[in-house]
């Protein structure tokens, strides 16, 4: 046993010697990169640029709720706002923020390869993502939007602002979510390595392989009902417009057939990133691998039998409505297995409180509310009541925010020293964890409580009353937005100044760690040594390098090192 | 069949028990002479109610005051959700923080202790045992619903057309009013219609909502069990004014008192009275009479005034004009609310005397 290889080399730092960063410069290089993790770094910045401009149209229009009465904003312009906040925040960074983002970067090296399955058509779903984005841009320009991210009719076909531009820049963000969906079913399908099967696995692997068949059988469904939408608008067909024989109700249907799926897009990958988390900084073998990951299935699956849940009140039919209000009781059921699971995974661990570990418990404690008040809304009587009031508003941010942002931050920190081979300074790192889960409770709890005596969505002006519970929410979303810049920072700061780090900081067993920091514009020099991806005591630290590394390549201590000739898989 | 079915499961869940009744005394209730001693003011309460509208019941914590006969049955199922999450969550932090502090690392625990990576047995039971809250909650929320949808018959029915911004309600009389009169410890079935988009009747105190839906009529119906003012927003966004869509429930003590506040007679008031009335009534959604301006200009000072139009051209607000802008919007737009008007006509829905009493009533706006 054991593989001679030149560990420096292969597990050590690599900012000076060949990575992916520098294996070629120049703007083009990036451009016209085929690289996965390339195509990941620029996804992150893109994304982290749409969550920054959406981040801001929410302080804005948090601002304007600070008072009943009109602080700045008319209502027109606040209507604007609560649109481009949800619309570019759902379509442009929550939606692609983990998939296309940190999977791109993360997936072909779990599974020890060198790159998707389709290269090139990984680099076009970006640049599908730069044009759908753009286009959501354009809309600022072009008078705006008003309709909510939702696009209700018949409201959408009727208001002055620019709703063709901005459907028609969300149908092509959905081409670039399927595109990135069908590269990762294939190449999860194609391209696992011998020996690794479908329940050897790291986790994050199933629940992107969960998201990717959601994308791939949900998001077409958007696509027609945008297509319809504009078609409706500019040739008056009557598919929706009752005052051409259409249904109004039709189109939430249609639109709920993607968005509740969508959903879990949103969520599955978050959840998948909390696997690795919990499991690598508490050094604990995952608990129940095959429960969390017929999970994420049974949540995909059963996710696309609930959309009827956002239209209890929309006048469908009774029976259809109760029908759906027990299918979306199904839904928490694995919710729930996972969230047990990943405590018991805890238990008699070794638990760091990294900065990763930290958003990992946030995010057990956010979801968990998340969860939890979503069955207020699947239970009929309750939901009449909360339809339509700021509990919704609260109950979908603390899984949106609380879960996928949070999972998002938390993944970045614990990737970042793969990805820049560089560490993050773990003092800042906490703190912006601990302003991101104060701000964000301070912003969203106050919401639920309003919510439930009677506040309205999407108003712009409210009743004095609920005065007190806006300005803490206003409050909290300064934090909030305060703690996420200081994570970005630090984590900015880190890729470029942070100390150098070698290959595996937190003695992972998944194969992405057994690479250099940063990887190898190939990603692995020599032939990965497959392990389960949550037995760590596979790993053992090489003092010489300060990190970890699979003990199959410690062995040959003393004998010299004979020349290996890089294997690109 | 499936109305079969509901009905089955709505009497053995109780929500048809008191239509006999409720029938009853709802004919009562329009026979009672009409018209003997008229509302002194404009859609004013006369029922006892708090003497300022917007006066704040408090209800409890989480809740506005109880004033349906649902809302008690709602709230209940909600405290018990909120007290099954509220122990879940205790356990999952409690457990959480207590594993972190246990088993965090530090010299003398620098590597994990053996333990099983799976229970199967422990799995399933976590996995089971919450499903039967959970499908506690389904039928309980279910058999609510039964009864928030299924109206009891003979209900007393009100007619609602919602618009961009606007809420109008007409009685069984046909009497029209700017709020939504009703009477305590009867059922009242709501029949909506939308002019425009998607609008959403929602009366947190009735812990009731329903969407309008234009193309359909969407039904609602509600027993008040407290006397007093409620409000009633638009849940669903409709718009610029969206937000300013609310009105007020006002639940009376008789059906005295209701048809005090809910009939009006024209020729027993003067031209302006009638006016603002009709204001209220068509124009308030969306132009105020206190110079702020909504989604259109406000009335305050307009009449006589010269206005820029969308075409450059000055006009001055003169009864033409008025007549021209209630019956074609789209014609001649002041500059600021174009290109397209966002207001409808009202071509058809009020008379040549009606436009004559809003003039009058604008008027008095100095």
């Amino acid at each position: 046993m054991g593989i001679a290889v030149d560990r420096t080399k292969t597990f050590g730092n690599a900012i000076d010697g060949d990575n992916y960063l520098n294996a070629s410069s120049g703007i083009k290089s990036w451009m016209f990169t085929l690289d996965h993790k390339r195509i990941g770094v620029m996804y992150l910045i893109g994304v982290t640029f749409a969550l920054f401009l959406a981040g801001i149209f929410a302080l804005v229009l948090r601002s304007e709720l600070f008072t009943a009465n009109k602080m700045f904003l008319t209502e027109a312009q606040y209507n604007q706002m609560f649109t481009l906040h949800g619309a570019v925040m759902v379509f442009a960074f929550i939606i692609p923020s983990i998939p296309a983002a940190l999977g791109n970067f993360v997936l072909p090296m779990m599974l020890g390869v060198k790159d998707v399955a389709f290269p090139r058509l990984n680099l076009c779903s970006f640049y599908l993502w730069v044009i759908g984005t753009l286009f959501l841009m354009l809309t600022l320009m072009m008078g705006g939007l008003d309709t909510g991210w939702t696009f209700y009719t018949p409201y959408s076909l009727k208001t002055n602002t620019g709703v063709i531009f901005a459907t028609f820049g969300a149908f092509v963000l959905g081409f670039s979510s399927i595109f990135t969906g069908l590269n990762f079913l294939v190449t999860i399908n194609t391209m696992r390595p011998p020996g690794m099967t479908w329940f050897k696995m790291p986790l994050f692997l199933w629940s992107l392989y969960a998201t990717s068949i959601i994308q791939i059988l949900a998001t077409p469904v958007l696509g027609i009902t945008l297509l319809l939408l504009l078609a409706e608008r500019i040739m008056q067909i009557g598919i929706f417009n009752p005052a051409y024989g259409g249904d109004p109700v039709l189109f939430q249907h249609f639109f709920w057939f993607y968005s509740h799926p969508a959903v879990y897009i949103m969520i599955l990958p978050g959840m998948g990133v909390i696997s690795e988390l919990i499991s690598v900084h508490s050094r604990k073998k995952i608990f129940g691998y095959s429960f969390i990951a017929f999970s994420s299935v049974a949540i995909a699956l059963l996710g696309f039998l609930v959309w009827g849940h956002h239209m209890f009140t929309s006048g469908q039919s009774a029976l259809v409505t109760i029908i759906f209000s027990a299918i979306t009781f199904t839904v928490a059921v694995p919710s729930a297995v996972k969230v047990f699971n990943w405590l018991a995974t805890m238990y008699k661990g070794c638990i760091s409180l990294t900065t990763p570990m930290c958003y990992a418990l946030s995010f057990i404690f956010l979801f968990g509310i998340g969860g939890l008040t979503g069955l207020f809304l699947g239970t009929l009587s309750t939901d009449i009541h909360l339809h339509d009031t700021y509990f919704v508003v609260a109950h979908f941010h603390f899984v949106m925010v609380g879960g996928t942002l949070t999972a998002l931050l938390g993944g970045l920190f614990h990737w970042w020293p793969k990805m820049f081979g560089r560490m993050y300074n773990e003092f800042v790192g906490r703190i912006g964890c601990f302003l991101v889960f104060a701000g964000f409770n301070l912003t969203f709890f106050p919401q639920f409580v309003m919510g439930s005596r009677g506040m309205p969505r999407r108003y712009a002006r409210y009743d004095p009353e609920f005065e007190i519970f806006h300005q803490w929410s206003t409050f909290g979303a300064f934090v909030l937005g305060i703690g996420i810049l200081i994570s970005f920072v630090c984590l900015a700061y880190a890729a470029f100044k942070g100390p150098r780090c070698a290959g595996n900081p937190w003695g992972a067993s998944s194969l992405e760690w057994q690479s250099s920091s940063p990887p190898d514009f190939h990603n692995f020099v020599h032939n990965v040594a497959l392990c389960d991806p949550y037995d760590f005591s596979t790993q053992e630290l090489d003092e010489e390098l300060d990190t970890f590394v699979h003990r199959e390549f410690m062995e040959p201590e003393e004998k010299p090192v004979p020349e290996v000739e890089p294997q690109h898989t | 069949m499936v109305n079969q079915l509901f009905s089955l499961i709505a009497q053995a869940t109780g929500g048809q028990e008191k239509t006999e009744q409720a029938g009853a005394d709802k004919s009562a209730g329009a026979e009672v002479p009409l018209g003997s001693t008229p509302a002194d003011s404009a859609g004013g309460p006369t029922a006892p109610a708090p003497s300022d509208p917007y006066e704040y019941s408090y209800g409890d914590y989480w809740f506005p005051e109880r004033a349906s006969d649902f809302a008690a049955e709602v709230d209940w199922l909600f405290y018990f959700i909120f007290w099954v999450c509220v122990i879940f969550f205790a356990i999952i932090v409690a457990v959480m923080v207590g594993f972190v502090i246990k088993y965090r690392k530090r010299p003398g625990h620098m590597a994990p202790l053996p333990s099983p990576s799976h229970n199967t047995k422990l799995e399933i039971l976590w996995s089971v045992l919450p499903s039967f809250l959970l499908v506690f909650m389904f039928v309980a929320g279910a058999s609510g619903y039964f009864k928030q949808r299924i109206v009891p018959e003979g209900a007393y029915e009100t007619h609602i057309e919602a618009s961009q911004f606007n809420w109008q309600f007409t009685t069984e009389r046909g009497d029209i009013t700017e709020d939504l009169h009703m009477v305590v410890n009867e059922p009242f079935k709501l029949t909506m219609e939308s002019r425009d988009v998607l609008h959403s009747w929602f009366v947190p105190a009735f812990r009731q909502k329903m969407d309008v839906v234009p193309g359909r009529y969407s039904e609602v119906w509600v027993k008040p069990t407290k006397i007093g003012i409620f409000r009633l927003y638009c849940a669903e966004y409709c718009g610029d004014g969206h937000s300013l869509m609310k009105r007020n429930v006002i639940v009376h003590e008789s059906w005295d008192d209701f048809n005090k506040a809910t009939i009006w007679k024209d020729e027993e008031h003067t031209p302006e009275e009638n006016g603002q009335r009709l204001y209220k009534i068509n124009c308030a959604g969306c132009h105020s009479i206190d110079g702020s301006v909504k989604t259109g200009p406000s009335f305050l000072g307009k009449y006589g005034s010269d206005e820029p139009l969308t075409t450059g051209a000055m006009q001055t607000v003169d009864d033409n004009y008025i007549i021209s802008s209630i019956l074609e919007p789209q014609k001649d737009i002041v500059e600021g609310y174009g290109p397209r008007s966002q207001m409808p006509t009202f071509k058809g829905k009020l008379s040549p005397k009606q436009i004559r009493y809003i003039i009058a009533y604008m008027k008095t706006l100095k």
